[in-house]
């Protein structure tokens, strides 16, 4: 229909609007918010210019390097909000501490030098797994549920991260100091090793999605059914959780281990408002996650005093609660406009029923078959007591259906059908009496009891389920109205 | 190592956070709300900073008030994202505490001028410097933070005493609640209040993560030692507080068997209850994993003692000799089981119901006796599936061969009595 295409461009076209304004707004918003007098400097147009062409090296490696693990952790999110373990992230995140201490010290003692970038994700990536696994046992082998499970997986290994940290920095060779950047991140000053990192995590990350679609997307969705066509889920599963493992450990000295949990899990969080496809959501969740982090990292090049880290994800919260609100998906204002065509749709509906039962009840008591446009139709207060529907509403739903040209208003107050309103009436009774004779013949519902069952479906009952009631209910003349099943009452209820 | 008075105010200070912790964490658990305690302790960051930049200054009030207003905000936000969108309680949690953390984080940099307030403090906590920041009060000089913790505990218990009934049937059954008037979002709240209350009470002095664990680890422990409300309680306050005396005690001290003074008391705190799960994980008599091996190791103990008793009275029924000698080896073919067959028959001869002889084992008096009950136990129950429920063919045989080893006397004079007094089974051999 056009109409309706025309109606979800308007709703697009808001969406838009409201993004842009967004989007325009967003810094001032945020400089209304307290933060007034705290002392951002505003950059001028000359640095923006060069922040956003890359111009600096430094900026370069940074919104490059954060942009593609924006990208990565919305790949590997997607699964882990599907397979609903999102809080896992976290624990897993915490879990990598005493890794990390624990190489700092050995990598201190035995090599002279701690620091060695690939020798603590090592360290990390162990503990991660460590912690995953003993989430499971837990889960297995006792009769924790798994939030609590999480709960002190998470709040042990980082105490003993926090305890062998402890030692660390109580060590006289080796210099701990970076290593708090595990647990905060340290964006502003990635080097470029950290960027090449990322990358090939990125790439791999990528490429194993593609690899592997099918597999991931059988297993997020019916694992059972999975398990039952033979595929080796609990392998597969191990698979994506690694994934996630990699993307954590390689993201943790980037932005920090409490906003990797959030790159993880807020991107395809805001994916799914948009889509319900694996394909579409991963692709989404890879762009927010990327655009978030390019955006963060970026104001936070230009802005001194805003910690990459934070504003990374502060923006991919911003695109959250957009999502939520103008989502195609399950956002909520799509779903108030649907909700609210839907009411008008009973209200419509209803009030043709009640109309063209008015007209059968008069045409018993004339007792001819008159035409159904001619029979004098109710007036508006008795009308009124029929439903429990308010006066301002059921003008209003009058109102529209004349404007629809089903109705006319005929000066001494009563209303009429049109033909066309005839027409559309007696689909409208047709399906509500042919639900009530269905209900009799298979449900066993008394006659009197089947106008309720009837009322409530009637509204939302197709072609395809009226065709199918037709040929389930061998008496019925096809096209015709029959009687009602039931008394029809005159007068208020 | 050296004790101090520095020591025991921070094991009392430990003691007091961990138990006002706990108490609450009971709730969280049965509640299936774990990840509450880490969320809300992460979120109530911004609440902080936000306290400090409105009242400039380090106050104990306005932070409480900033903290416990975030942390109601939290878990109204939690909720609200749950239900609107659809998302998975773990999912929306992760959303709300991990943009709230952010946007305390860029306050708390805002800040930076104005207040100290660093972040790795609030992580980590610095329990080992809480007594040098010390009260008056009566002519003592007690720590601050453990005034303040002592006060939150005594908070938590009044709370937990008063409404223990609401508190209980709001986390067992809420719909129940609701049918009977309670109102359970009401409680909700109010709790996740007073979560944030006690973490902000804590957070200063030993931090989040000991907050964390202490909210979630002995309150999980004793739900692994018990199923009664008060009892569970009860244990996860003697295993905070045993965990905070455990845990001071190995920062003192395990750190100087490889050659360092100390390190991170709240840490390992956090270890020592991980440590202190453990054990119960796996010896709690009920729910841990060894105290479920051990029963059921006893029970294929059994279960193999009662088929060698078995297997040597139909050897004794064929061959018609008195105590015929059956070989271990030829028992061990027969029943399939291995190393089992070794350990029942050692406690076979524990028990004196078999004797070694030179040409095999062979039964005794009281092993006769038993080795017939539990054959009278199997041919009954062939009898009455046989004969009562239809089943005559093998089946009725393995069926019979399972539950003859749990058929006491009182069963068998019902299944007899059932089965009319049979005293052929239905491959025509004697009951004896």
């Amino acid at each position: 229909m056009p109409g309706s295409s025309i109606k979800r461009m308007v709703s697009h076209g808001l969406g838009w609007i409201a993004a842009a304004a967004w989007v325009w707004f967003w810094p001032d918003l945020a400089h209304a918010g307290g933060l007034g007098d705290t002392g951002l400097q505003w950059p001028g147009w000359q640095e923006l210019l060069r922040v956003l062409t890359l111009r600096d090296y430094n900026t370069r490696v940074v919104i490059v390097g954060t942009t593609l693990l924006g990208l990565a952790a919305g790949l590997s999110g997607t699964f882990l909000i599907l397979r609903k373990r999102a809080l896992l992230s976290d624990t897993l995140s915490h879990a990598t501490l005493p890794g990390i201490a624990l190489a700092f010290i050995l990598m201190t003692v035995f090599f002279g030098d701690g620091k060695s970038l690939i020798g603590l994700i090592a360290g990390a990536a162990v503990f991660a797994v460590l912690g995953t696994g003993s989430v499971l046992v837990i889960e297995r082998y006792s009769r924790l549920k798994d939030d609590a499970a999480l709960g002190v997986v998470l709040s042990v290994y980082f105490g003993l991260g926090i305890a062998i940290m402890g030692i660390a920095t109580r060590m006289e060779t080796g210099n701990s100091a970076g290593l708090t950047s595990f647990i905060y991140g340290k964006t502003a000053s990635m080097l470029l090793f950290d960027a090449l990192l990322i990358a090939v995590t990125a790439f791999v990350a990528a490429l194993l999605c593609l690899l592997f679609f099918k597999e991931f997307s059988l297993v997020c969705f019916d694992a059972d059914f999975a398990l039952t066509q033979g595929w080796p889920v609990a392998r597969l599963d191990f698979f994506m959780m690694s994934l996630v493992v990699v993307v954590t450990v390689v993201g943790l000295q980037a932005v920090g281990l409490i906003l990797v949990v959030a790159l993880l899990i807020i991107p395809p969080s805001t994916a799914r408002f948009w889509s319900r496809r694996l394909s579409v959501m991963l692709v989404l969740s890879a762009g927010f996650g990327a655009l978030s982090s390019m955006i963060g990292a970026a104001v936070s090049a230009l802005m001194a005093n805003l910690p990459a880290g934070a504003v990374i994800v502060m923006t991919a919260s911003s695109l959250f609660f957009f999502s939520l609100v103008f989502g195609t998906n399950g956002g909520l204002l799509q779903m108030a406009l649907d909700r609210w065509r839907l009411g008008k749709k009973v209200m419509h509906e209803n009030l043709l029923r009640e109309l063209y039962e008015w007209q059968e009840i008069a045409a018993q008591q004339s007792g001819a078959i008159a035409d159904k446009t001619r029979i004098d139709g109710p007036r508006l207060e008795e009308l009124l007591p029929r439903r429990s529907w308010s006066v301002h509403g059921l003008q209003k739903g009058l109102r529209q259906l004349i404007r629809k040209g089903w109705l006319r208003l005929s000066p001494e107050g009563r209303y009429f059908f049109t033909p066309e309103g005839v027409l559309q009436a007696r689909a409208v009774v047709r399906k509500h009496r042919l639900w009530e004779a269905y209900l009799i013949a298979y449900a066993d519902t008394a006659p009197g009891q089947v106008d309720w069952g009837a009322d409530a479906i009637e509204h939302v009952i197709d072609e395809r389920i009226i065709a199918e009631l037709e040929a389930g209910l061998p008496d019925w003349t096809p096209k015709a109205v029959p009687e009602s099943p039931h008394e029809l009452i005159r007068s208020g209820v | 190592m050296e004790w101090t008075f520095i020591d025991s105010w921070i094991i009392v200070t430990g003691i007091l956070s961990a138990m006002s912790c706990a108490l609450l964490g009971n709730y969280l658990v049965l509640r299936r709300m774990s990840m509450m305690g880490d969320a809300i302790s992460h979120a109530v960051l911004p609440g902080l900073a936000i306290a400090f930049l409105v009242s400039g200054s380090r106050d104990s009030l306005p932070m409480l008030v900033g903290a416990v207003g975030v942390g109601v905000l939290t878990a109204v936000l939690i909720q609200a994202i749950g239900k609107l969108s659809g998302l998975d309680q773990g999912a929306s949690m992760g959303v709300i505490f991990t943009t709230l953390f952010a946007l305390g984080l860029i306050l708390i940099r805002q800040a930076a001028d104005h207040v100290d307030l660093d972040p790795g403090c609030v992580l980590y906590g610095a329990i080992e410097l809480t007594p040098l920041d010390v009260y008056t009060l009566f002519g003592w000089e007690i720590p601050r933070a453990a005034v303040t913790n002592g006060i939150m505990l005594l908070v938590n218990v009044l709370f937990v005493v008063f409404f223990f009934k609401e508190l209980r049937i709001t986390s067992f059954d809420p719909a129940l609640a609701t049918t009977m008037g309670f109102n359970a979002g009401v409680m909700h709240y109010v709790l996740m209040a007073l979560v944030a209350a006690t973490t902000i009470a804590a957070f200063e002095s030993v931090g989040s993560i000991l907050v964390i664990a202490m909210l979630i680890v002995p309150a999980a422990t004793a739900h692994l030692l018990t199923d009664r409300l008060v009892a569970m309680l009860a244990i996860s306050l003697v295993v905070a507080a045993l965990s905070a005396v455990l845990g001071h005690l190995g920062a003192i001290t395990i750190p100087t068997w490889i050659g360092f003074r100390d390190t991170s008391t709240a840490g390992m705190m956090a270890v020592a209850v991980g440590v202190l799960f453990l054990a119960v994980f796996l010896f709690a008599p009920r729910h841990g994993i060894i105290g479920r091996m051990v029963a059921q190791g006893l029970l294929t103990l059994r279960v193999n003692r009662d088929d060698i008793l078995g297997m040597l009275y139909r050897v004794q029924e064929l061959s018609g000799q008195r105590s015929p000698a059956v070989k271990t080896d030829d028992l061990r073919k027969a029943l399939l089981t291995g190393g089992w067959v070794n350990l029942a028959l050692a406690d076979l001869l524990r028990t004196r119901m078999v004797r070694r002889t030179l040409e095999g084992v062979v039964l005794t008096e009281s092993g006769l006796s038993s080795a017939a009950n539990l054959i009278r136990s199997h041919r009954l129950w062939e009898s009455y599936l046989c004969g009562q429920m239809g089943f005559c063919d093998a089946e009725a045989h393995y069926s019979a061969h399972q539950l003859e080893h749990v058929t006491d006397e009182a069963m068998q004079e019902r299944l007899k009595r059932a089965a009319n007094y049979p005293t052929l089974d239905p491959h025509r051999k004697a009951i004896p």
